[in-house]
């Protein structure tokens, strides 16, 4: 077997193609490299060896017969919120211990059709909520590139993946940043979706309003082989955009021009670029934009006068949609049921025992700003400032083409620390809330390292449906 | 902003709170609400509310008979069952 850890989904493709090696041998690689380190990273909550290789047997078979699919044969993780049929499916949460998914999820069976082979589940915060993978009910994930710290979150366990090298590619969901940052932190890409472009069918709800899946890989070209065949209309998603799959792999049937973003305008949003940013990570996305203009961009700052609105007004829609939708976890219909007296009880109970700490501060004050005599100046106000963020952005994009700016304020801290400070860990998704509310599309790309070693991403961001600049843009600058 | 009652919250959220947490999380959430009370002297006449990450609405699929989940898979998530009922406390004397 080549060298696995280093391979790409691409290469992977490329090399189930030429038959130089099989999706079992492929998928039975994978295995023991994410078996052995689950004791260190921790990256999974479920590995389906037994499961994924049956499915790397059954894409054999199909190859064998000459049959052709996008991702045959290709293994990817899936977060432990995406419904996988006959998988469990936790989303991280001691209450939803034993739940087996009963169907796919819109992005598991486009995966599925597609070819792919589940290898298993990745760690997440518990039910989405958190930055740094340590609210998960089943234990931390460390970072496998700056060891000792957080992988951030809530996809860390994915990003993890990928970063260590223990799966090809993974999927994640982002709300207000949680594939973003991540990436950024174990120097992947990762992307955050034009809200409606992937269907959530399946996926365990967050915040409604803001989820989206999307891929998180070791190149460009990874994620937009996924993203080809995550994306398009699903009638099952109410939100679902009535658009047809992006067909974004095809830029790289061409080589990358000299000057791959000539006539593109980089725009640089100064209220990013403010003074709680870390100095390395502000050199390090500085240099980037120099490599753009080099590229042949035009650099251009521009401003986003609301974006010291963006946490409060994200913790406030946020955890009511939170509130709202974690209230199914209720003992009755799935998940842990503690048993008591009456129906009441059963319900105070089972969330008690069943709801980590994160959950619960946040289930408390989305179920508050929901609450009779707060709603107006709460819930109602923030969607109102909301619509100012939105109006930002837009404002931007008629100014430039794509924003580049700073992932997160810092690099990955170590593991247990401010874990009982949420205000500081809110903080943490202070430049990629932005993006959830405005609905726009995003991405993080690797940026380099810190002097200690840490990967640190660069974010590019793009109005609704922009994703066609966004990956030209990616593509031009990741550094490989 | 007025006080935080976690008491009435909590029973609101249908979650029961050890004495530690009442404490640990009361005080957080006071702090949480005052730090996302910034939003308050916001000037917001005539603003309409963004309720979506798009415009392009929410429509319904048709409204048509399709097949249902198996009834043995959902059915074996539940946390108690009779038959092909799932059990619950009684709720009516």
């Amino acid at each position: 077997m080549e060298e696995i850890k280093q391979m790409t989904l691409a290469g992977a493709l490329e090399g189930l193609r030429a038959k130089r090696f099989s999706s079992v041998e492929l998928t039975r690689a994978l295995l023991d490299v994410m078996v052995a380190s689950q004791k260190d990273i921790h990256a999974f909550v479920t590995i389906d060896a037994e499961g994924a290789l049956a499915q790397a047997a059954e894409a054999d078979r199909r190859r064998a017969a000459g049959e052709e699919a996008p991702l045959l044969g290709a293994p990817v993780a899936m977060k432990d919120n995406m419904g996988v049929a006959g998988q469990p499916c936790t989303a991280s949460s001691r209450i939803l211990e034993g739940y087996v998914s009963p169907y796919d999820a819109t992005v598991a069976a486009k995966l599925r059709a597609a070819g792919a082979v589940f290898l298993g589940r990745t760690n997440m915060d518990e039910f989405a909520l958190g930055s740094t993978t340590q609210t998960s009910g089943f234990g931390p994930t460390e970072n496998p590139v700056a060891r000792g710290c957080i992988p951030g979150g809530s996809s860390g366990g994915s990003a993890a993946a990928v970063g260590g090298g223990l799966a090809l590619a993974a999927l994640g969901t982002d709300t207000g940043g949680s594939i973003r940052q991540p990436a950024s932190h174990c120097g992947i890409v990762g992307v955050k979706p034009t809200y409606g472009l992937v269907s959530r069918y399946g996926i365990v709800a967050c915040a409604s309003s803001l989820d989206q899946v999307g891929p998180m890989t070791k190149t460009v070209e990874d994620a937009a082989l996924l993203m080809d065949v995550i994306s398009g209309h699903d009638p099952m998603d109410a939100t679902s955009l009535d658009r047809p799959p992006t067909r974004l792999a095809r830029q790289w049937e061409a080589p990358l021009a000299a000057q791959p973003l000539a006539g593109m305008t980089l725009g640089l949003p100064k209220e990013y670029f403010g003074d709680g940013l870390d100095p390395e990570v502000r050199a390090l996305t500085e240099a980037a934009a120099k490599r753009a203009e080099a590229l042949g961009a035009t650099l251009r700052e521009v401003s986003l006068p609301h974006a010291g609105y963006g946490i409060p007004t994200y913790y406030i829609c946020m955890t009511a949609e939170l509130s709202a939708n974690l209230a199914r976890f209720d003992g009755v219909r799935y998940g842990a049921r503690v048993p008591a007296e009456d129906v009441l009880g059963q319900y105070l109970e089972t969330r008690a025992r069943g709801l980590g700490a994160e959950a619960k501060r946040r289930i408390l004050l989305g179920t508050f700003v929901l609450s009779s005599g707060y709603y107006d100046a709460y819930y109602n106000r923030a969607q109102k400032v909301r619509t100012l963020i939105r109006r930002d952005f837009e404002a931007a994009y008629g100014a430039c083409d794509l924003l580049l700016a700073p992932v997160t304020p810092e690099p990955a801290w170590p593991l247990g620390v401010y874990q009982d400070d949420p205000i500081r860990n809110y903080l943490s998704d202070v430049l990629t809330v932005g993006a959830n509310l405005a609905g726009c599309c995003a991405l993080s790309i690797p940026a380099g390292a810190t002097a200690a070693g840490k990967p640190v991403g660069v974010q590019l961001l793009g109005p609704s449906l922009g994703e066609d600049a966004l990956f030209r843009a990616a593509r031009a600058l990741e550094l490989r | 902003m007025a006080g935080f009652d976690i008491d009435r919250v909590a029973l609101l959220a249908r979650l029961r709170l050890t004495e530690e947490e009442r404490a640990r999380f009361g005080g957080q959430l006071e702090t949480i609400v005052a730090y996302v009370d910034r939003i308050a002297g916001l000037e917001l006449g005539g603003l309409d509310a963004t309720l979506h990450g798009h415009d392009a609405g929410a429509p319904l699929r048709a409204d048509a008979p399709v097949p249902g989940l198996p009834l043995e898979a959902v059915l074996a998530n539940a946390p108690a069952r009779i038959e092909d009922e799932i059990r619950m406390p009684r709720v009516v004397e």
